[in-house]
């Protein structure tokens, strides 16, 4: 039985099937249809709610999409939709009012998606600086406005009065989460403890074994796919763990991006930087690097990092545990060395020096899915390159090391022809796909150029592009 | 009290932001409903051999199945020309063309049903681009010329000549809500159908069509859309029909709403272009003439396509006097989805390659394209008469220009950008300051009519009705407005009830920007209709003329009496005067002779200027904008607040279509880009956070229009052009100097731009 609080109400539901998602629950079994279906992919936004989990005594509320969010997902938490927003009597949350002051919706459909993206955000009074609403709304399509009213909304909401409700609520909300104990089994399943899900994951290795589901999701909404028993991750607190230990940064394989990217920040910001171009805000709520792992997608924008970094990779199997290293992680188009009823447990990041760039080359700044990504991490014992390790996504059928590019920079000095000649280098051993993203030709254009550019950030010298103009409007 | 003219929000506002707006996915569904789905071609073309739906019949929870030997009447959904099937039946003509539509239980099971269909077909090789269509000569309608003064020859006497081309892609209009239609069985065969369109009336005629039952029969309702921008004006007719088919099958209730990848490869989108010049010019980049060929991919039919290419033919000129033109137009037949009208409606395709070949005589002459932009500008007397031989008498777009260079310091930027090009590698500026002149009316002149309902009850409210569609415009807070003024009441007096054809029947589209001039209009004569009755009636209790009468903050005045508006309803009901008016609008001075190319098609042109600045990455092609100044001309703004927003929003979703928005076909003829996933609309961080718009405080529209307002849907897209424009200045700073015209293809992605980088520094 799913257990949660719908917009302040516990809810039960004793007789959904296991597949079943968040968002036609809502509005066909519900009756809430407020919040909209635009693209079932996680995409648009239009299907943005807040998700709240208990952090100690306190409730945190994050936009995810529930378009792809499983239902089981939402067990023993707390959901509020736009129609839980506003106060009982009609009068509007503040996040409401500025989007009614500020003439924020036209035709109104993406509307509750940014309602509720920026509730969570006026709940943990974020800033509102330009560049933080652009990252906060970027997986929320808007097609009418041209977006300048809504990031004006977002600017004037804190300073509105009201909704002073839902933090009256928050420790009586946290009490009655609190109480929905018991993990959810079933159909779907959502163990709380390690080894529960690891025998459970050995005893049933066909079981669809989700972390976050943002791809996931997918193969149910689009592709039409059944699946009668869902195994989730996200309910054990191990998996979601963050710490160092041994030189080595270590992340729970059901770690969501945005629980990463402090850490992130801390140790490698260009890992940050291209953390906050993957997917969005509301992806990043529900995806993992674990999950990233698992789909193994050629285009998964963390993997190049990973491969980069070096990472070091936890397996588990029922009681067993091997450590495989990253190198050897990727077989082909999407078969990893994961074995039946084998799952990440972790991923370890080593702290050592060395100098992280990323470079993320897409249609779209944000939100889009990278034609090219490269990871390029580089030491070096003064002017010479001492050791090099290169990741790249979108130009082969995984992610992948340029070998060659990497051999060709060891040993030579820091400077831009030694990344010329790493460049070419690397033009030589990939040979990409041409697709609806970039041609082949276009793809080994720009990772060279996106090499040639991690050699400028290692000089010192790094090339950015301003996104400024010369002079702004009086 | 906000009117006419106050910064209303829209009538939803509070609606949108608690969910309580209802769409038609949300109107709670009827006992027996069932959900459908499509089943689509997976081929490109071909002759169909077998279609064997077994499987579909046989799958769990279906109801029942049609296909094109199930429609009772004619198989054809085309809005003008009858060349478009609702079903394939033998043959397919692009992959993703509806075969079937299945009725089930859930829409689970109808959409997996859809997907067990079993049609065999045998491939032809598809013709799929506009140059593909041009080699086998593939059309859908006859091409069309225009022609003012002798083009061939006044070339062939410039001192100057160039040759340009582009080719700009299409667009998907990504409405976030997607087509959907539901259709409730009633008596007698009667229909009503809750239909996501703009435009009601055509929703009506094809599905009587299509089912073989007279208009009077169906019902079309429409309370709002999710977003139209064009791709509701025909492209709903399918939906609706195939919903309508399945119930009148079933005898039950229907609703067919399509998930986003079969909306974006069932329906129809922009059109792509592929626009070619000959521009003869002076020394000093005046233009002496133009031979101009477009060709346009219309995909497998006609649909809209001949009034969008007539219109991207009247917008070659964009804002520019044209001595000698020769506007030759091809309607190219592909084996692709039938596209359609969207925001600009081919103005945009017309514009774009006017502003190219005037970008391009500045370039060969080393000229600030500014320069060479107000040289050609319209003016007065002996340089106003456009290539279809209507003379413009409202152009305003020299004061704009000028208001605008100086405003936003247009002069000192671009030595300020020049100067930083010249000392930074790596990156470049661009600034470019482009104007806009839209022509308004539908250029099919009968189209330009409107229809409006008015009722005042005993209590004093008033139920207003007209033919307009509200899709987000805040076409029905501006009609509301317009009414509230007649009578200077409140305007939430004023309740607005949703488009029905049943109310105000052989409405026109909610299209060509016309929503408000049209509907406003009616709905102002049938308020005023009411007026007078009312007036009168006031007068005659107090023995005065009704000229006396004047209607004040919700009361009716006369001779020092008052009678609040609410008594005067009452009593006037009691002495037995009707309280129920319809009112009605058609646009005057507009004829147009299409076989000659000669005439007035627009009542008269909204215009506007943007100037844009851009940095391209030469190394990867990437681009930011950076900066945008905007001044448009709305007359005398309705609402400055939904004009603001139309225009800001125009802005955008023109520059998604110019640098981001990319379709993209296999070689076998399947749309690749069919979900948000793939295809890339703007997000927040595309917009710069300088972004300056500002209405034209001196507008006023010189023809009698509501209010003399203009009409502001449309013409801002076409302000995005300054964003491209801003990036061929930035390209082209990779080689200054005179002759450094860069070929740039729309959209402009980082490929695109990095294409043109180098195929430019490659030159010679």
């Amino acid at each position: 039985m799913i257990r949660f609080v719908l917009n302040g109400e516990e809810v039960t539901v004793a007789d959904a099937p296991p597949a079943t998602m968040l968002l036609p629950w809502l509005r066909e079994r519900a009756g809430l249809t407020g919040t909209k279906e635009g693209c079932a992919e996680g995409d648009c936004g239009a299907c943005t709610v807040a998700l709240g989990e208990v952090i100690g005594t306190h409730l945190r509320w994050r936009a995810v999409n529930a378009c792809i969010l499983f239902l089981g997902a939402v067990h023993g938490k707390a959901l509020l939709t736009v129609e839980g927003v506003a106060e009982p009597d009609g009068t509007l949350h503040p996040v409401q009012r500025a989007l009614v002051e500020q003439h924020g919706s036209q035709c109104g459909f993406c509307t509750p998606g940014f309602v509720m993206t920026l509730f969570t955000h006026w709940w943990r009074r974020g800033s509102t600086d330009r560049d933080s609403l652009d990252e906060l709304l970027a997986g929320n399509l808007c097609r009418c406005t041209g977006y300048r009213p809504i990031v004006e909304a977002a600017r004037v909401m804190a300073s509105l009065p009201g909704g002073d409700r839902h933090r009256a609520e928050e420790p009586a909300l946290v009490a009655r989460l609190r109480a929905i104990g018991a993990p959810l089994a079933g159909g779907f399943v959502a163990p709380h403890q390690l080894d529960a899900l690891a025998e459970h994951l050995a005893a049933h290795p066909d079981a669809l074994l989700v972390a976050g589901a943002t791809d996931a999701g997918l193969w149910v909404t689009k592709e039409l796919q059944l699946f009668d028993h869902v195994v989730s991750l996200m309910d054990v607190a191990e998996l979601r763990r963050i710490d160092v230990q041994d030189d080595t940064l270590w992340v729970g394989a059901a770690a969501t991006y945005t629980d990463l990217l402090p850490a992130a920040d801390a140790h490698w910001p260009a890992f940050g930087r291209m953390l906050r171009r993957l997917g969005s805000e509301l992806i990043r709520n529900s995806g993992t690097l674990g999950g990233n792992l698992g789909s193994a997608s050629p285009i998964g924008d963390a993997l190049p990092v990973l491969l980069a970094l070096d990472a070091t990779l936890t397996l588990r199997h029922g009681g067993e545990r091997r450590t495989v290293g990253i190198d050897d992680f990727f077989l082909d188009y999407k078969r990893t060395a994961l074995r039946p009823g084998e799952f990440v447990e972790r991923i370890g990041l080593p702290l050592r020096p060395v100098a992280l760039h990323v470079e993320k080359i897409a249609k779209r700044f944000d939100q889009d899915i990278s034609a090219v990504l490269l990871a390029t991490a580089l030491r070096h014992d003064g002017e010479i390159i001492s050791a090099a390790r290169i990741g790249v996504g979108g130009m082969a059928a995984t992610p992948k090391r340029a070998l060659a590019a990497e051999a060709a920079l060891v040993g030579t000095s820091l400077e831009d022809s030694s990344f010329n000649r790493a460049a070419s280098a690397l033009t030589a051993e990939f040979q990409p796909l041409t697709d609806m993203r970039a041609s082949a030709a276009y793809r080994l254009e720009a990772a060279a150029a996106c090499l040639v550019k991690a050699g400028r950030a290692a000089m010192g010298r790094p090339l950015e592009l301003p996104v400024t103009p010369l002079e702004a409007p009086a | 009290m906000s009117r006419a003219g106050a910064a209303r929000a829209h009538d939803s506002a509070v609606k949108h932001v608690t969910g309580a707006a209802r769409y038609v996915d949300d109107v709670p569904e009827a006992k027996g409903l069932l959900h459908a789905a499509i089943g689509l071609s997976t081929c490109a073309a071909g002759t169909i051999t077998t279609m064997d739906l077994e499987s579909v019949r046989t799958a769990p929870g279906v109801r029942a199945v049609v296909a094109a030997a199930d429609v009772p009447g004619v198989n054809d959904i085309g809005p003008v020309f009858h060349d478009e099937p609702v079903f394939a039946a033998e043959r397919v003509d692009y992959w993703g063309q509806a075969l079937f539509a299945v009725a089930a239980d859930t829409m689970d099971e109808a959409r997996r049903a859809a997907r067990l269909g079993r049609v065999d077909v045998v491939p032809e090789p598809p013709i799929l681009t506009v140059r593909d269509a041009l080699a086998r000569e593939s059309f859908v309608l006859p091409p069309h010329t225009m022609r003012r003064g002798d083009a061939p020859d006044a070339l062939a006497r410039a001192p100057r000549r160039l040759l340009c081309e582009i080719e700009m892609g299409g667009q998907d209009h990504f409405y976030l809500e997607g087509q959907i239609a539901m259709a409730l069985p009633g008596e007698d065969g009667a229909l009503t159908v809750y239909s996501s369109t703009q435009h009601p009336t055509e929703v009506q005629h094809k599905v009587a069509e299509v089912l073989a039952l007279p208009a009077a029969a169906i019902t079309v309702e429409v309370r709002r859309m999710g977003g139209g921008f064009g791709g509701k004006e025909t492209q709903g007719n399918i939906v609706a029909v195939a919903a309508c088919l399945l119930a009148r099958r079933t005898g039950r209730p229907v609703k067919l709403r399509l998930d986003r990848d079969t909306d974006m490869e069932l329906t129809g989108k922009r059109h792509d272009f592929w626009n070619r010049y000959e521009v003869g010019f002076d020394d000093t980049g005046r233009i002496l003439a133009l031979d101009a060929e477009l060709a346009a991919r219309c995909g497998l039919s006609a649909d809209l396509s001949a009034a969008i290419c007539d219109r991207a033919m009247c917008h070659t000129d964009n804002a520019y006097y044209l001595p000698a033109a020769r506007i030759h137009s091809h309607r190219c037949r592909t084996h692709t989805v039938s596209n359609t009208a969207f925001r600009g409606f081919g103005g945009p395709q017309g514009m774009l390659g006017a502003e190219l070949y005037v970008d391009e005589v500045a370039r060969e002459l080393g000229l600030d394209p500014l320069d060479v932009r107000k040289r050609n500008l319209y003016g007065g007397p002996g340089r106003d008469v456009t290539p279809y031989h209507m003379t413009i008498e409202d152009n305003v777009l020299p004061e704009l220009v000028d208001e605008l260079e100086t405003s936003c310091r247009y002069r000192t930027r671009r030595r300020a950008i020049d100067a930083w090009n010249a000392a930074e590698p790596y990156a470049k500026r661009g600034i470019a300051l482009t104007p806009v002149k839209f022509g308004i009316s539908f250029t099919v002149t009968h189209l330009n009519q409107a229809g409006a309902l008015l009722h005042v009850y005993q209590d004093g409210s008033i139920h207003l009705n007209h033919g307009g569609t509200e899709m987000g415009q805040g076409l029905f807070t501006k009609v509301a407005q317009i009414v509230a003024e007649v009578f200077d009441v409140p305007v939430d007096w004023v309740r607005l009830t949703p488009t029905n054809t049943g109310k105000v029947p052989n409405t026109s589209p909610t299209a060509a920007s016309s929503g408000t001039d049209l509907n406003g209009m009616a709905a102002r004569q049938a308020a005023l209709t009411l007026r007078e009755r009312l007036a009168a009636f006031v007068a005659d209790l107090h023995q005065a003329d009704a000229a006396e009468v004047t209607f004040r903050d919700g009361e009716l005045l006369v001779r020092g009496n008052r009678l609040s508006f609410a008594e005067a309803a009452r009593r006037a009901y009691r002495a037995r005067v009707q309280l129920s008016s319809t009112g009605f609008y058609k646009t005057p001075k507009i004829h147009y002779d299409r076989e000659a190319g000669r005439g007035r098609p627009f009542f008269y042109f909204a215009y506007g200027v943007a100037c844009a600045e851009v940095v391209v990455d030469t190394l990867t092609g990437e681009h930011r904008t950076t900066r945008v100044d905007i001044l448009h001309d709305v007359g005398r703004s309705l609402n400055p607040a939904i004009d603001r927003g139309q225009i800001e929003g125009g802005f955008v979703q023109g520059m998604g279509w110019l640098t981001a928005e990319e379709l993209w076909w296999n070689d076998q003829g399947r749309l690749m880009t069919h979900a948000p996933a793939t295809y890339k609309i703007p997000t927040a961080r595309d917009v710069p956070e300088a972004f300056d718009v500002r209405l034209w405080e001196r507008g006023r529209n010189v023809e009698e229009t509501i209010h003399r307002s203009k009409a502001v849907g449309e013409p801002p897209l076409m302000l995005a052009i300054s964003v491209f424009m801003a990036l061929r200045d930035a390209i082209a700073a990779v080689r200054p100097g005179p002759g450094a015209r860069p070929r740039l293809d729309a959209p402009a992605t980082p490929e695109r731009v990095l294409g043109s980088i180098n195929e430019l520094r490659a030159r010679p």
